[in-house]
């Protein structure tokens, strides 16, 4: 068959590349989204003393490092059984709404959002960030500056930097915010809350006033139905820290709910021979194939999830957006990919709120933003929302907090079975009797893109070739015959 | 096989005020020992940065000798001390990365004590001797599928179809 | 990349005089880009200056594009990331063979960077870890992924692990080194102007500061005399003393400076992204000498004790970004049943 390659697959942090098979008419016979890299971070992180582990995994990814910083921290408060005080808490939270708000707010304008503003068919070039600025004019380019601008100063300033922040510690985090930050932080925040509000009536203008992008978003090249999964605060409502995993089923009623701890009764994870990438699924639904459906393990754990999973926001405006989201896309669960860019820009509403509220909180500038951990180290798991997805790590130590052994779910790699379910629906939709375009591929990558994969947080583990040898011997014991793979 | 004895080749670092002159006196007295040490003089054993030996190692040395006077007797009154404290440091962290402790030695010798860095010396070798070539730069290699690998990708793209704008 | 929404209007003879800039990430995280995307505003005077063919996070210029071009077509490639793949080799070759200027950026390129660990195991180690040992992994047939695998429709094809990553001029030759995990921003933009106005050091160089983290310390420095060495989470540093005289391990003595000390700035050690100062070979020993001339004793197994305690991961510890670039590059290979490698 005739091989179409998309190599590399663009505007998303991570490497992949789509292979598109045409059969003899020029139709899709199948779609593959294969991983080409890998790192090994759950080999090489054993041997790390435990708490160079928010440093060491947040190098898994430059994009979300802070969501690898906060999973790896929480899982040392639990490994080395101490309880870090109010502020501590409060001061993550805090921190980890900022870092939201400003990787959503790139994912939006620099890596899926130009296919809508420039349109997914505009020439190459323009297809882009700065497409994106000369389409809108630099008053609206300023805004978007302004915002990431303002969000990695803050991080910069409460984590020390803006990529790779190197701030948690077991019980707490290596400094607190002076009075005159946390004024700071205030102040961008109500910022942030008008970027967001701003950004969303983008949204409606750009996206959902034009027809031909709210077919799209509606259509079934484009529609999976999934399982989904994220995590809810004790009102159920969407909390990016903490809280219980929620997995919602394809008709949207509650199917698990679960500490992050018991992970494992929950997610297994495959192995397929032409990705580097593992395929998550449900355990106790089993994996049935790249499937939809109830009886499919399948699931799905991006922001659009993290809205079906829950039963609202926490704080007013987002909550006002999620009924407007739903009544709009005729109620939950909603499961066109696309519309996970709406959500988003909602949960870029919520993050900031959240951030406000908690920069508001005379607890935030508390003096006590660390205990001391006294009890010997052994094991824990810290799980946050990524971004992209629920984020697990998971430590085992020596007694003295010498990581033993790491595993560790990330973001993305729970969407890896449904990404590849989603190129491929989006492949047979839109190449037809060999008609193909550079436009068209494009928009078989925007199937994926709408997840806003982080391949490089996926892959932070690493495979290789089994090298097998069979010896055959003679009745005197000669070797006769050599039978091997992936040996020299 | 061959019936080649293995014969180590170790770069040997001895300080100018007792232990370079202690081989001077091995050698003035007549003293045999086995010539496998290549010595290099340096002005005091603290002048032996780690890198030496690791580039040593890393080159192909079976071993690395450091030798400087004893602890009270340094010509710099301390150095010595910070040659300890570093080859201290080198061998916690040589052990992690697989290089045997009996790979890398610091003995102390001073000026009269010809026969004593000989002996050292003579030991040193046997020791290296039995662990084997250490061979160091093998651990870089791939495997042959590299190469191929390389041309497959080639291969693969030249296959593919090419899309129109 | 056009300026104008018009490609017709654009100036020919602007177009001709605009670079091609090439920005390329192999074993790496994103971090260095977004750290480009740091420079902000910034970013449009950039794409004024260059025309942007490859930049596989934000754009959308595939491996194709790069294949038909002319060699030294391209101006500078940005190249951060190790080589840990046979497809990563393949780029970093491609890319050196297509660009006039190739720049090792960051700390991955450079030295390897994070990912570098990996050299403390082999291929066979990893990948029994990520596809047999970890708790939630069920393979039950011992799939592990594979360099071709035939299905229904045809073959695909997966580069080839190396047993050991390497740095991107243990692979091909580089003109400059921008150093960092990632490059400040602030350093990025400087290393792009200097690149637009020639005023670039000489071939080989890294781009960069020649003192080391301390010079940008704000903390007071006294006598550093240390007894035992204390784990990040075992005592609160005083935030206006040194961390190492804390006896806190803080690498800022063998580190490049760069970043303007923001690490201790929140009460944190430097941890030595930035790598080596000067032409150091080795950052580990540097590094090595540095924390051996602080142990405040005269006695062998009191030291080696203090040594023991206090730095229970050497290799991490001396090694963290640098393994790769470092002199042993890795730690000595398992040795299988049959006496060969894996």
């Amino acid at each position: 068959m005739k091989r179409i390659s998309i190599d590399p697959i663009t505007r998303l942090e991570g490497h992949g590349k789509i292979d598109i098979f045409l059969d003899e008419s020029g139709n899709v016979a199948n779609a593959y989204l294969q991983i080409p890299e890998l790192r090994g971070f759950e080999k090489f992180c054993q041997g790390r003393p435990a708490e160079e582990m928010p440093n060491l995994t947040e190098r898994i990814c430059g994009v979300c490092p802070e969501a690898h910083h906060m999973a790896a921290t929480k899982a040392l408060d639990n490994v080395f059984h101490v309880d870090p005080p109010p502020t501590a808490k409060k001061l993550r939270e805090m921190f980890y709404s900022i870092f939201f708000a400003t990787d959503h707010t790139t994912h939006f304008y620099a890596l899926g959002g130009p296919d809508f503003v420039v349109g997914p068919t505009a020439p190459p070039a323009e297809r882009n960030l700065i497409g994106v600025v000369n389409k809108v004019g630099m008053d609206i380019a300023g805004k978007v500056l302004k915002m990431r601008r303002d969000g990695h100063s803050l991080i910069k300033m409460i984590g020390g930097r803006a990529v790779h922040p190197n701030w948690g510690l077991p019980g707490g985090v290596s400094r607190g915010i002076t009075r005159e930050q946390r004024d700071e932080v205030e102040k961008l925040g109500r910022d942030a809350i008008e970027f967001a509000k701003f950004s969303l009536q983008l949204f409606d203008d750009v996206v959902l006033a034009n027809p031909e992008y709210v077919n799209l978003i509606k259509s079934d090249a484009y529609t999976q139905q999934t399982y989904n999964m994220g995590t809810v605060d004790e009102n159920n409502h969407v909390n990016f820290y903490d809280g219980k995993i929620r997995v919602v089923g394809p008709d949207g009623a509650e199917k698990f709910k679960y500490d992050a701890q018991d992970y494992r009764e929950y997610v297994a994870e495959r192995v397929e021979p032409w990705s580097y990438l593992k395929f998550p699924y449900l355990k106790q639904v089993g994996w049935k194939g790249f499937a939809d459906g109830v009886d499919s393990g399948v699931y799905r754990a991006t922001p659009l999830s993290r809205l079906n999973a829950a039963d609202g926001m926490a704080t007013p405006l987002a909550q006002a957006e999620y009924e407007r989201f739903f009544d709009t896309l005729g109620g939950k669960p909603v499961q066109p990919t696309l519309a996970t860019h709406w959500a988003r820009l909602l949960e870029l509403l919520y993050a900031p709120e959240n951030w406000v509220r908690l920069a508001t909180d005379p607890e935030i500038v508390g003096e006590t933003y660390r205990v001391l951990p006294t009890e010997t180290p052994t094991e824990g798991v810290g799980c946050v929302e990524a971004p992209r997805g629920t984020l697990t790590h998971h430590y085992w130590t020596d007694e003295r907090g010498i990581v033993t052994n790491v595993n560790l779910i990330v973001g993305t790699t729970n969407n890896n079975a449904p990404i590849c379910m989603s190129v491929k629906k989006a492949a047979k939709g839109l190449i037809k009797n060999g008609e193909v375009t550079e436009g068209l591929l494009n928009m078989v990558e925007m199937a994926f893109r709408a997840y806003d994969p982080c391949f490089g947080c996926a892959t932070h583990s690493l495979p290789g070739q089994m090298p097998l040898e069979v010896r055959l011997r003679d009745p005197d014991g000669n070797v006769v015959q050599r039978l091997s793979q992936y040996i020299d | 096989m061959s019936d080649e004895k293995f014969e180590p080749r170790i770069v040997g670092f001895l300080c100018n005020w007792c232990s370079y002159r202690a081989a001077d006196l091995a050698g003035t007295a007549r003293i045999s020992y086995a010539p496998n040490v290549r010595i290099i003089r340096v002005m005091c054993s603290g002048r032996v940065d780690p890198t030496f030996v690791l580039k040593a190692l890393s080159l192909g040395a079976d071993g690395v000798l450091i030798a400087g006077c004893h602890p009270g007797e340094c010509h710099y009154i301390e150095q010595n001390y910070k040659a300890m404290r570093r080859f201290s440091m080198l061998r916690h962290t040589l052990r992690a990365m697989g290089v045997e402790d009996e790979r890398v030695e610091l003995v102390w010798a001073s000026a009269a004590e010809g026969q004593q860095l000989a002996e050292a010396i003579d030991k040193i070798v046997e020791q290296i001797r039995s662990l084997g070539p250490l061979n160091w730069s093998d651990n870089w290699q791939e495997n042959g599928a590299r190469l191929q690998a390389l041309a497959d990708i080639v291969k693969e793209h030249n296959e593919a179809l090419e899309v129109p704008a | 990349m056009s300026t104008t929404t018009d490609p017709k209007e654009t100036d020919a003879s602007a177009a001709k005089t605009k670079g091609k800039l090439a920005i390329y990430w192999a074993a790496s995280c994103g971090g260095c880009e977004i750290s480009i995307l740091g420079i902000h505003e910034k970013i449009l005077d950039v794409a004024n200056a260059f025309d942007i063919v490859l930049f596989p996070c934000a754009t959308d210029g595939k491996v194709r594009d790069v294949e038909k071009m002319a060699d030294g077509e391209i101006d500078v490639c940005l190249f951060n990331g190790g080589i840990r793949t046979s497809e990563q080799e393949y780029m970093a070759q491609l890319l050196r063979r297509k660009s006039k200027v190739l720049i090792a950026f960051g700390s991955c390129a450079s030295e390897g960077c994070i990912p570098g660990l990996a050299n403390l195991h082999d291929r066979q180690e990893i990948f029994d870890c990520a596809y047999q040992e970890t708790v939630s992994t069920e393979n039950p047939a011992h799939v592990r992924p594979r360099h071709e695998t035939t299905v229904p429709e045809g073959t695909l094809q997966l580069p080839v692990f190396y047993d050991t990553l390497r740095t991107l001029d243990q692979t091909v030759d580089v003109d400059f080194y921008l150093p960092g995990c990632p490059p400040e921003s602030a350093r990025i933009w400087e290393a792009i102007e200097a690149l637009l106005t020639g005023n670039v050091p000489p071939k080989g160089s890294v781009i960069g500061a020649t003192t080391t983290v301390c010079d940008f310390c704000d903390r007071t420095r006294t006598e550093k005399k240390i007894r035992e060495f204390k784990r990040t989470w075992e005592i609160i540093p005083d935030p206006d003393i040194c961390l190492l005289e804390q006896g806190i391990i803080c690498c800022g003595i063998a580190t490049r400076a760069g970043c303007g000390c923001l690490c201790p700035q929140v009460n944190s050690p430097c941890i030595g992204c930035y790598g080596p100062n000067g032409d150091a070979e080795d950052y580990g020993a540097r590094l090595m000498s540095a924390l051996a001339s602080v142990i405040d004793s005269d006695d062998p197994d009191e030291i080696a004790e203090i040594i023991r305690k206090g730095i229970p991961d050497p290799a991490g510890t001396f090694y963290r970004f640098s393994l790769p670039g470092s002199l042993m590059r890795r730690a000595k290979k398992p040795v299988g049943a049959n006496g060969n490698g894996h």
